[in-house]
């Protein structure tokens, strides 16, 4: 299924090091256009650093990776183009508006000024949030801030989207209606590249990377990983997996 | 509390950069402030004028060479080079001996000896001034005895501070004002805060410990440290500079302990009403050490402030204390000389006490 | 009186708290929250960031005084009697909060120190982590993982033996391995007869207390055993899954029938708005919508099923 689709990252024989430690062990997959990749590890596995690497933020050991079409070593500043960035921590200005915002984010991205007003009226009317479009960031609830952090992170239109645990401490129906946005954007060709600790939303990724120690332990769907561990949950897998 | 303090002496000495702001902070501070001082009188060179030529005249000339305290040469004949000299910026001061000053000064008659100075560097000027003069005492003395004459030395160019000669040896006292402050205030400040901003505080409250326990167990390392600083600083001071220490030692280190434990606690003061560290640096920056700097007679000299902002020196701490270490130090005075000063501090002390038990909080706001 | 009630709290219940509310400027962190937990018991409080679980348990552990109402804490008074609760409470703040800077023996010690105990005294206690943590008691704490920095922190908050431990979101950003770890030693502990409450964002969590409080918006949605909180779920529920994830929560959302539709792993929990809707029902609608490999099966609910039902119920209560 995967093969006739564009590959959107590629990543082979990718190694990090830190002095004689060895962050990323040689670590090989690819991400179609389009998909929601799901990027597992235990605490320490070594998924930061290579995040980090996917956004051009910085520079593997060795090994070859594109990200977009574009090549990580002398390409990053079109990578940084082409891909938006959202983390645990809300990169949202709190004492500015929601346009104020997406305002910044749009500027710094080079975005002209009746863009950013169409994309602005666009994904807020997405959110449902049209008629919040003045309002001061930090009058509003955790979860609508999560979700408009997303929405910035992808206020350029980027080919990937990176979200490093973006649901943690969040309501259960508000982690789910983050997860349907995911599945609207990624439903228009947005790629999706995330990292959770909460193993049901494991189970809402197209494919699955595990990483333990440094290297990629499993990489299928979630349901292949489940029938070839005969484990019921993606949990089981996990854990069987970061176990040993 | 033994273990609070062990703890507390374990953050400092793994922190290199709070070892580095409390030992090499003390040392580069005392040799910038007294290298840049001696060597600019050292290096400054000044021109005798003889129009007397006579033995008197030359005696005085050659105690004036041979004082060490700067480059002094008999290289002008006439009053017309003195102005190019100045220009040239070959010497910052011409000293002119009258003609008959032998004779005058011999029928006890009044001589006028000139000081001209370079005022575009008031600094230097005023101070070889003060030498010049120094010399010139001791001169009088050794030529007449004890016996005063009516030598009239008149300045030429206006002299904006530093009226005293001991003013080159400021240096030290200052030196100790600020890093005493430093060290002492925000450290310790820095330090509380950023057990707040870590959530440390927060387990540290909810443990029997009593809040005294917790700000003694923090200072008890700083005033040891601080006290260590005042040593080097007096003994950089001694040492290199060849500052002397008139008064009574122990006097002056009870003095210094005072300051310190005024300044600590200030720091808690401070502590107490800033959540972060940032907070706290940044208060106790522009609360403590630009008033430190700028308004305890350090470098600006507080009878040439504004009557405003001389009013506002007398609440520096730093003010009284750079009194106190200087006429200890310089003068030789004792209690009987500095109480007021001395009680003034403590004043402050128990003031900052006070306030810092009241804002001292036993719960998270 | 007022004496047989205090000696009755200290037998039975290790914390009493009525009516407690608690704001910061206009926002209402706790809005009359009653609750108690009984000695020996392992509760959890289960919610979302912002649902005002640091506040309630930073009033357990005397470091907050509540706007209004009375929290007890093994008969004493937090407020006035909080000398008492220091000297028996063991907590564990939120965030990370050892000295980074010191190893993990130098902490320990430490913490051991100020309640005038040693590592010795309790070994027995904390044995069974600290042999864990022990090949690295000499590394700074600032370098361990996040695991370990766990299980260090629950040790520090344990060297003085606590008759009651509070945990403030132990496990938010561990992975599930450590997760799994840490409440094996909670469970441990409890055993050995200390009283544990601890609060977590981790739904999945919640079945491993005894007793659970769901909170969300200051308010408690139910307090209860967790297979209770779960079965006081008052529909039917579906497990649902076809072909096409994204379009089946779409269709399901659209649907007159539907109470609600949400994502649960690969699967749909489906309610319907009535009772008599079977699975055959629902089956041949998503065969209209033209989804394959459809599946339906009546599902038991779970805490995280309940959570949300009650959540949305109190919502609607508050909209009108």
């Amino acid at each position: 299924m995967q093969a006739n689709q564009t590959k959107i990252i590629i990543v082979e024989n990718l190694v990090k090091k830190f002095g004689s430690f060895i962050a990323n062990d040689n670590l090989t997959f690819d991400v179609a256009k389009g998909e929601i990749f799901g990027f597992l590890g235990a605490n320490g596995a070594g998924k930061t650093t290579a995040m980090k690497i996917l956004c051009g933020l910085s520079h593997p050991s060795s090994g070859r990776v594109t990200v977009a079409g574009y090549d990580i070593y002398s390409q990053t500043e079109k990578i940084k183009r082409s891909i938006g960035y959202m983390s645990q921590k809300f990169s949202l200005y709190e004492d500015l508006t929601v346009y104020e915002n997406f305002r910044f984010y749009g500027g710094i991205y080079g975005l002209s000024r009746s863009m950013i007003l169409d994309q602005t009226q666009r994904l807020l009317s997405r959110l449902g949030m049209s008629d919040y479009k003045d309002r001061v960031i930090k009058t509003l609830p955790l979860g609508w801030k999560q979700k408009l952090a997303f929405s910035v992170a992808i206020i350029h239109k980027p080919a990937i989207v990176f979200l490093d645990e973006p649901t943690g401490g969040v309501d259960p129906v508000t982690r789910r209606q983050f997860w349907d946005l995911i599945y609207e954007n990624a439903h228009e060709g947005l790629t999706v590249f995330i990292t959770t600790h909460y193993m049901d939303e494991a189970e809402y990724c197209n494919r699955l990377s595990i990483m333990v120690d440094g290297r990629i332990k499993a990489l299928d769907t979630p349901s292949a990983l489940k029938e070839r561990f005969s484990c019921n949950s993606m949990q089981e897998v996990f854990i069987r997996l970061a176990r040993n | 509390m033994k273990a609070f303090i062990k703890k507390e002496i374990y953050h400092i000495f793994r922190d290199y950069r709070s070892m580095l702001i409390l030992f090499g902070m003390p040392v580069v501070q005392v040799l910038i402030f007294g290298f840049a001082i001696t060597n600019e009188i050292k290096d400054a060179k000044v021109t005798i004028l003889d129009q007397s030529g006579d033995v008197l005249s030359n005696r005085f000339v050659s105690k004036l060479t041979a004082s060490g305290y700067f480059k002094a040469d008999r290289a002008l004949d006439h009053p017309s080079q003195i102005e190019p000299a100045f220009r040239e910026g070959r010497v910052k001061q011409v000293i002119v001996i009258p003609s008959g000053f032998g004779a005058d000064l011999g029928l006890h008659k009044q001589v006028t000896i000139q000081i001209l100075g370079d005022a575009s560097d008031p600094n230097t000027a005023n101070m070889l001034k003060n030498y010049t003069m120094a010399v010139l005492n001791a001169f009088q003395m050794q030529e007449m005895g004890m016996q005063a004459l009516p030598v009239d030395v008149r300045v030429e160019p206006i002299m904006y501070y530093n009226p005293e000669l001991k003013g080159v040896y400021m240096f030290v006292p200052g030196t100790m004002a600020i890093i005493l402050m430093l060290v002492s205030a925000m450290m310790t400040s820095i330090s509380i805060a950023r057990e707040k901003e870590l959530g440390t505080m927060e387990v540290l409250l909810v443990s029997p410990l009593r809040p005294w326990q917790i700000i003694v167990g923090k200072v008890i390392p700083y005033v040891a440290l601080s006290f260590v600083n005042a040593l080097l600083i007096l003994s950089l001071g001694w040492f290199v500079f060849g500052v002397p220490i008139i008064g009574h030692k122990g006097f002056l280190m009870l003095e210094v302990l005072l300051f310190i434990i005024m300044s600590l606690s200030l720091g808690i003061f401070i502590s107490t009403v800033s959540p972060t560290q940032q907070v706290a640096m940044l208060l106790s920056m522009f609360a403590l050490m630009l008033p430190t700097i700028l308004l305890s007679g350090f470098i600006f000299p507080i009878e040439n402030m504004p009557v405003f902002l001389q009013w506002i020196s007398n609440l520096m701490p730093s003010k009284w204390f750079i009194i106190i270490v200087r006429d200890v130090m310089l003068k030789g005075s004792g209690i009987a000389y500095l109480w007021k000063e001395t009680l003034i501090i403590f004043g402050m002390t128990i003031f900052f006490i006070g306030l810092s038990i009241a804002n001292f909080k036993l719960r998270l706001e | 009186m007022e004496c047989r009630v205090r000696s009755d709290y200290n037998i039975r219940l290790m914390i009493r708290i009525s009516d407690v509310e608690k704001h910061f400027g206009d926002v209402t962190a706790l809005d009359k929250v009653t609750l108690s937990v009984q000695r020996g018991e392992l509760f959890g409080l289960i919610g979302p960031d912002g649902a005002g679980k640091t506040t309630l348990l930073r009033i357990i552990a005397s470091l907050m005084i509540p706007d209004a109402g009375s929290t007890l804490v093994a008969g004493h008074d937090v407020v006035k009697d909080f000398a008492k609760i220091r000297q028996m409470v063991g907590y564990m703040p939120g965030r990370f909060s050892l000295y980074q800077d010191l190893s993990v023996l130098e902490n320990i010690t430490f913490f051991a120190s100020i309640f005038k105990t040693t590592l010795e005294e309790n070994y027995d206690l904390i044995r069974d982590i600290y042999v864990q943590i022990e090949p690295f008691k000499h590394r700074q704490a600032g370098k361990l993982s996040g695991g370990m920095k766990q299980k260090l922190a629950l040790c520090c908050a344990l060297v003085h033996r606590p008759e009651l431990l509070i945990l403030d979101e132990p496990t938010t950003g561990v992975d599930a391995v450590s997760r799994i770890e840490f409440w094996d030693i909670l469970n441990r502990l409890k055993a050995m007869g200390i009283t544990i409450i601890v609060s977590t964002p981790y739904m999945d969590e919640a079945s491993l207390c005894e007793r659970i409080a769901l909170i969300q918006g200051g308010h408690l949605l139910s307090i209860d055993t967790p297979a209770a909180v779960a079965a006081s779920f008052p529909h039917s529920l579906f497990s649902v899954k076809t072909d096409n994830f994204f379009l089946l929560l779409t269709h399901l959302r659209e649907w007159s029938a539907t109470f609600s539709a949400y994502s649960f792993g690969e699967y749909v929990h489906f309610t319907p708005t009535s009772e008599t809707i079977t699975e055959r029902d629902i089956m041949s609608f998503l065969v209209e919508k033209g989804h394959s490999e459809t599946h339906v099966t009546k599902t038991q609910p779970t805490i995280e099923d309940s959570f949300m039902y009650l959540m949305m119920k109190k919502q609607n209560q508050y909209a009108g």
